[in-house]
């Protein structure tokens, strides 16, 4: 290392500060109270270090970054400010692609940058390590990049929320992958192969689509997850590339997080990691449609008589799914959870790790409606508890995460999955839109259990009644 | 002899971050994610150097695009953590209605602004 001007010691100092209170946001978290505080302080940080970044001896030219920090500000506010609670997944895959544009770029302009020859005749050239790491940020950048539009679209419903599969296509996957390893190899060989550094980045680029198409939106969460991991990664070999260590701090600490995420996703789902980190949950099991058998028909239930038990339940868990997030429905969950808590009732709430497009979702969702998170159930174990007791169970827009075929059918592609019991509740009242299966596919046997009854309607609608029902209760008598 | 150094920072961090988001309750999954995804917009200081480097036009328009985005990641991604973060401070059964007041009203601003 070259002697360090007092220069480099801020710009040092504020990386070091930045990296510490980055790590304590991030434990903050851990304590709902004091998580807003402690990720006001890396805000902070983040502030520390891009004043250090400024003072950077090899910036000759502060016009371009000061019209780019303005814009990007200008873009980011009202995106943040304006974003409903319910589209927090694709806007976190939005905000990944962003991210990962930034870290490929960088890695294409130090690329560059080292491979141009100066005034002098000389070129930098790079070290294989160098090159190793910027082949790595790369990769993982583009891949991160591709990779989150897609999400973004799928999530946002500009392409088909279907998996969209072809002939051929884990062998297509396998070929591209293979091909971006050669690639690497060739790089790390010789720096200064520049046909494999950009070959590298469109191969990163045509693997994020292609690792993302397959994916249905049942599986979103994973995918998410997944994409955070990448994104942290790719930030990481940036600071690799250029030699910075809060980039390689930041970049770890999203790394691991998405890393944990991704697990207890697919330990959720009852997927192995493996299976996951290859991407190839895409292919989803075909649906099981067990043949034969006599079907029992579901029973129904009016919205009436369902406000008359709701009402003098004394205590309701109500479980929640995606389908409550697309009908909006939670401000109106919200209203007749007060109801039924003026009456005397308790109500809380099961939230599976996996309902929502991604993880926790759902906490947020109720939460930005109003509804004070000591009521929410995160643990399926302590829900079940709560549910085994509970009056009346309502399941609003949920359906893998209820199914009975989890725990009782070892032919069912959900068998294994921890899964919420609501038929052991006394009643169980299933809020659905259709008759249609959900997004595995997997025909439900609990809605043809004794004690649940459909209400058939949209989650927004059919709570709404429930409302003005149990307030008519209230007037009759 | 400096890479080695970067891997024990990069294996050391990862390890930290391992054991404290492990401890992160699932209740503030969302909230992680944008926070973890807005700390690594840090990509920012490495695009604030390619854009004021002077590498040439293409490397300028280039780590201009990258500060662009950078920025929209930081600036976003912590915006949107305090927001939801907001939601989850300090709800006390006693706040409830008032809680419940400014989310109407919150509804009330989404639909002006929505439509």
């Amino acid at each position: 290392m070259s002697e360090l001007t007092s220069r480099d010691l801020i710009i040092q100092a504020t990386y070091f500060v930045a990296s510490i209170l980055f790590i304590l946001g991030l434990r903050s978290l851990t304590k709902p109270t004091q998580a807003r505080l402690g990720m006001q302080q890396a805000a902070f940080g983040m502030l520390f270090a891009v004043i250090g970044t400024l003072l950077n001896a090899h910036i000759l030219s502060y016009q371009w970054i000061m019209i780019g920090l303005i814009v990007g500000t200008i873009i980011g506010y009202p995106m943040a400010m304006k974003v409903a609670m319910t589209s927090m997944p694709q806007f976190v895959a939005f905000s990944h692609a962003f991210g990962a544009i930034a870290a490929t770029i960088v890695g294409v302009v130090e690329y560059r940058h080292m491979h141009t020859i100066d005034a002098m005749g000389n070129m930098p050239g790079m070290s294989r390590g160098v090159a190793a790491a910027i082949g790595f940020e790369v990769l993982f950048g583009a891949l991160t990049v591709t990779g989150s539009f897609m999400a973004f679209g799928k999530l946002q419903e500009l392409i088909t929320g279907r998996p969209i599969t072809f002939r051929g296509q884990n062998a297509f996957n396998i070929t591209l992958i293979a091909a971006a390893f050669v690639s690497l190899g060739v790089l790390i060989y010789n720096p200064d192969t520049t046909w494999a550094f950009y070959t590298l980045v469109s191969l990163g680029l045509f693997l994020g689509v292609s690792m993302v198409l397959p994916i249905g939106g049942g599986d979103m969460p994973v995918v998410i997850s997944l994409l955070n991991s990448y994104a942290g990664l790719a930030a990481s070999a940036t600071g690799f590339a250029i030699g910075n260590n809060v980039l390689i701090i930041a970049g770890a600490l999203e790394g691991a997080g998405g890393f944990i995420l991704s697990l207890i996703m697919s330990k959720a789902m009852n997927r192995s990691f493996a299976n996951i980190v290859f991407g190839a949950f895409g292919s989803a099991p075909a649906a099981s449609t067990k043949a034969g058998g006599p079907t029992k028909e579901a029973k129904t239930i009016t919205a009436e008589d369902a406000a008359t038990q709701l009402a003098y339940a004394g205590s309701v868990v109500i479980i929640p799914g995606y389908g409550m997030a697309v009908a909006q429905a939670q401000h109106t969950c919200r209203e007749l959870h007060e109801l039924i808590q003026k009456k005397g009732g308790k109500v809380t709430y099961a939230i599976h790790p996996v309902a929502g497009r991604m993880p926790g979702h759902l906490n947020v969702i109720l939460s930005e409606a109003g509804i004070d998170y000591g009521a929410l159930l995160t643990d399926v174990d302590d829900a079940n508890r709560v549910l085994a007791s509970a009056d009346v169970a309502v399941i609003v827009g949920a359906n893998d995460i209820v199914n009975p075929d989890a725990e009782e059918d070892k032919s069912s592609p959900l068998y294994g999955m921890p899964i919420f019991r609501p038929w052991t509740a006394k009643t169980v009242f299933v809020v659905k839109r259709g008759k249609g299966t959900g997004f595995s596919g997997v025909e439900n046997p609990l809605f043809t259990k004794d004690n649940a009854l459909m209400i058939y309607g949209d989650a927004k609608g059919v709570l709404g009644n429930l409302v003005k029902e149990i307030k008519a209760l209230d007037e009759g008598h | 002899m400096l890479q080695i150094f970067q891997l024990y920072v990069f294996v050391l961090a990862g390890f930290v971050g391992f054991i404290v988001i492990q401890r992160v309750p699932p209740l503030l999954h969302t909230p992680l994610m944008s926070a973890t995804n807005a700390i690594s917009g840090i990509s920012l200081v490495g695009a604030i150097v390619a854009a004021g480097g002077q590498y040439g036009t293409v490397s300028t328009i280039l780590g201009f695009v990258a500060v662009v985005c950078a920025t929209t990641n930081v600036v976003a991604g912590f915006l949107i953590t305090d927001r939801m973060l907001a939601m989850f401070k300090g709800q006390k059964p006693a706040t409830a209605k008032a809680a419940a007041e400014k989310a109407a009203a919150e509804k009330a601003a989404q639909a002006g602004a929505g439509k």
